[in-house]
């Protein structure tokens, strides 16, 4: 019998099927027009952005809200090296991205050909893993290898560049059930002869935090992590990466940890004796000088990278597994413990931080313009934390960080380890198309909007109810609050003069603009924005020289924060 | 990471097999240079299964640093299994190719050396001599020393290649 032989073109969308993916974000051009044409031809519903670095955001707000591998498709040439920076964002998060870029012909490769880049030799150092698919044979196998690679273990993107023939070239493509790689076993199940020193060290404990991370998020654990804390009474902290991955509404909730940390969290950090650190890798802005991190405290860190572990910090009781196995062993482990009476044994630890958080909130002083932490405030309080907030970088993304309080993961969508300006509303379009039902805002500033704001024809185009609200200060806010704090003022081109009137440019792209310059008319704007059933721009024009607090002066303990 | 001991910065032979094909190479070199490693010298070569090379590289820092390279290098996806023989009993050998200047009154002296380091000629010419030497660093670094005052026109050396010691 003869056997049936398939397109590589076809084998892509049979692949992308088989994983189980419904939609792709990308941006068509020459050397990827035979997928296009399979394409239009499958069920795959695909979304195009109108830049490839926009694909990328997409796909990856779209696996971040929605846990599942976010799928991005562009041609060769500048449609490989535009999605670097979304790349490399996605890298320094761990978010499953699978990018497919298209190749000159394989007889090509290496002549300078026409839209030719060696985008493998490119994106080798921000994936974790790349192809170069240099046979129609090797394809199916390929594409199974990096959708497995990208979502298990410690996620991240990979990217396979096909050439095209290899996309014309025709094989019999059987498929692939199970991936098999020698050189490639990620370590769920925790080393058991670690977890009993973890229950010792807590008995042991009289100031303990827990200290969570963006890897409770991937790995599914906020229930764990939570059932884990209140049950060892300990005060919870987080990374920006964490946020939501513990209810902010619950008593023993510190806020976020860091640079832009509050006050009762970077001190308990500093004063703990036990820090349980989960699915974090202790980055310069967690821990500023590192040798005054976490002084007093013995030092548990549970992740499924083992290169996290002893990188910047060196531990006491290293766990390499995955957070939800580990945490949920640890709480089996518990329940068989007499703990005595933790009530009373933390008391004293828990009503210290609670001092803390009564002397030194998180606070703004409200005047006659308005403040930018008030509207983020507002639309916490008008949403009732249920949005899916996507962030830019900068000021807004420290005050949306810190403002808008985050009860449940997948909910705070934001560029933290590359912080990539522009991320915010592709990454909007991504979350919003992963969940047609939820609310999804943008919490932008007139800076970064400004890098990808061409997306508003993505959102107008697939009809997304997108909110963005613009805190509007006329700065490159973030810089100018160094150049305030630490270069004498010296506002070094970061005034941003002639922006667009953004309630214009939504009206122009067919979408709603509001505007609103005055601290009444804030909640006002924001009423009338949320109900607004399609896409609106909502404006702020905000205090223009107000500094994210507290802050911690880079390479300085986190305990040296200057306050308002 | 304040022990003083982890601290202490030493060179280590590490041995990797790694998936044989192309770009692996450069992953590994390219995670050396992207987290500001240095290697002292690096060989590859295919081994008895044509699928898999080994990549034997050299590279000096104290405990705590190889320690990192070693977790990093597992992490690629390419790399089958990463061994440190520093601590443990190991043989290796490096290949040098020295030309050195071969006046007729010197001829008889580089010879003599040659013999003594196991050494041998490899190539004769009018002017100039070149030796091909193995060894381990310090034997290569000290025939070089002695050939030094006659002139030596230009070396080559392949870097070290190691594998542990059987069991005896």
């Amino acid at each position: 019998m003869r056997k049936i032989k398939t397109k590589g073109a076809k084998i892509i969308i049979d692949v992308l099927r088989e994983e189980g993916v419904d939609t792709l974000f990308g941006y068509p051009g020459g050397a990827v027009i035979d997928i296009y044409d399979q394409l239009a031809k499958s069920d795959l519903r695909h979304i195009m952005t109108r830049h490839e670095q926009a694909a990328v955001h997409a796909a990856d707000g779209y696996a971040r809200a929605s846990g599942k591998v976010g799928v991005c498709l562009v041609t060769s040439g500048p449609g490989a090296t535009n999605t670097v920076s979304g790349i490399a964002s996605a890298y320094m998060d761990s978010i499953p991205v699978v990018v497919l870029t298209g190749q000159v012909p394989t007889q090509l490769i290496g002549n300078d050909a026409f839209q030719e880049v060696d985008i493998v030799g490119i994106t080798r150092p921000c994936t974790k893993h790349n192809y170069l698919v240099k046979s129609v044979e090797d394809l199916g196998r390929m594409l199974k290898e990096a959708f497995h690679i990208a979502h298990s273990g410690r996620p991240g993107p990979v990217l396979v560049d096909i050439p095209k023939d290899v996309m014309q070239g025709s094989t019999v493509y059987t498929p692939i059930k199970e991936v098999q790689l020698k050189s490639y076993n990620p370590t769920y199940e925790p080393n058991v002869k670690q977890l009993p020193k973890v229950i010792k060290l807590i008995k042991e404990a009289r100031k303990p935090l827990v200290f969570a991370g963006g890897g409770v998020i991937l790995s599914k654990a906020s229930k764990e992590l939570t059932e884990f804390a209140r049950k060892i009474h300990a005060p919870v902290t987080s990374t920006l990466m964490g946020l939501g991955a513990y209810p902010a509404g619950d008593p023993l909730w510190l806020g976020m940890i860091g640079m832009h940390g509050t006050y009762r969290a970077n001190i308990s950090s500093s004063e703990c004796d036990l820090m349980i650190a989960v699915g974090v890798r202790f980055d310069d802005r967690v821990t500023g000088k590192v040798d005054a991190f976490a002084p007093h405290a013995q030092i548990i860190h549970i992740d499924i990278d083992p290169t996290s572990i002893r990188k910047n910090i060196s531990v006491s009781v290293p766990i390499v597994g995955d957070c939800k196995i580990t945490l949920e062993k640890l709480n089996r482990l518990l329940a068989d413990e007499d703990l005595g009476d933790l009530g009373t044994i933390r008391a004293p630890w828990l009503s210290r931080i609670d001092q803390w958080k009564a002397t030194k909130p998180l606070a703004y002083e409200q005047r006659d313009t308005i403040k930018p932490q008030f509207v983020v405030e507002k639309l916490w309080e008008l949403t009732k934390g249920q949005a899916i907030i996507a962030t830019e970088v900068g000021q807004n993304q420290m005050w949306a960080a810190q403002y808008y309080h985050f009860d449940q993961p997948n909910h705070f969508i934001t560029s933290g380890g590359l912080g990539c300006m522009g991320f915010g509303l592709p990454a909007a379009i991504g979350a919003q198309i992963a969940c047609p039902d939820k609310l999804v805002v943008d919490v932008a500033g007139d800076g970064s909007i400004q890098m990808n704001i061409q997306e508003m024809g993505t959102v107008m185009q697939y009809k997304l109810p997108i909110k963005v609200v613009i805190l509007n200060n006329g700065y490159l806010g973030m810089v100018r609050q160094w150049q305030q704090l630490f270069y004498d003022c010296c506002y070094s081109c970061t005034q941003m003069i002639e922006a667009p009137d953004f309630v214009r440019l939504a009206e122009a792209y067919g979408a709603v603009g509001l505007r609103a310059t005055k601290p009444a008319e804030v909640e006002k704007t924001i009423k009338k924005g949320l109900s607004t059933p399609k896409a609106v721009i909502m404006d702020f024009v905000v205090e223009r020289e107000e500094c994210v607090y507290p802050m911690v002066p880079s390479g300085k303990p986190i305990t040296e924060m200057l306050l308002v | 990471m304040n022990n003083n001991h982890n601290q202490e910065s030493r060179r280590h032979i590490l041995s990797m097999l790694v998936d044989n094909q192309p770009g692996v190479l450069s992953r590994v070199a390219g995670f050396f240079s992207g987290r500001g490693f240095n290697i002292d010298s690096l060989c590859v070569s295919e081994t008895t299964d044509p699928l898999v090379s080994r990549i034997t590289l050299v590279a000096e820092g104290d405990m705590n640093i190889l320690e990192q390279i070693k977790k990093q290098l597992n992490k690629l996806i390419n790399v089958i299994k990463v061994m440190d023989f520093t601590e443990t009993d190991y043989v290796q050998r490096e290949t040098a190719l020295v030309k050195v200047r071969a006046k007729p009154e010197n001829r008889a002296e580089i010879l003599r050396m040659a013999d003594i380091f196991r050494s041998r000629v490899v190539d004769v010419g009018t002017e100039f001599y070149t030796l091909e030497v193995t060894g381990d660093g310090g034997k290569i670094n000290a025939f070089l020393k002695l050939l030094k005052p006659l002139g030596i026109k230009e070396i080559a050396r392949t870097g070290a290649v190691a594998l542990a010691r059987e069991r005896k």
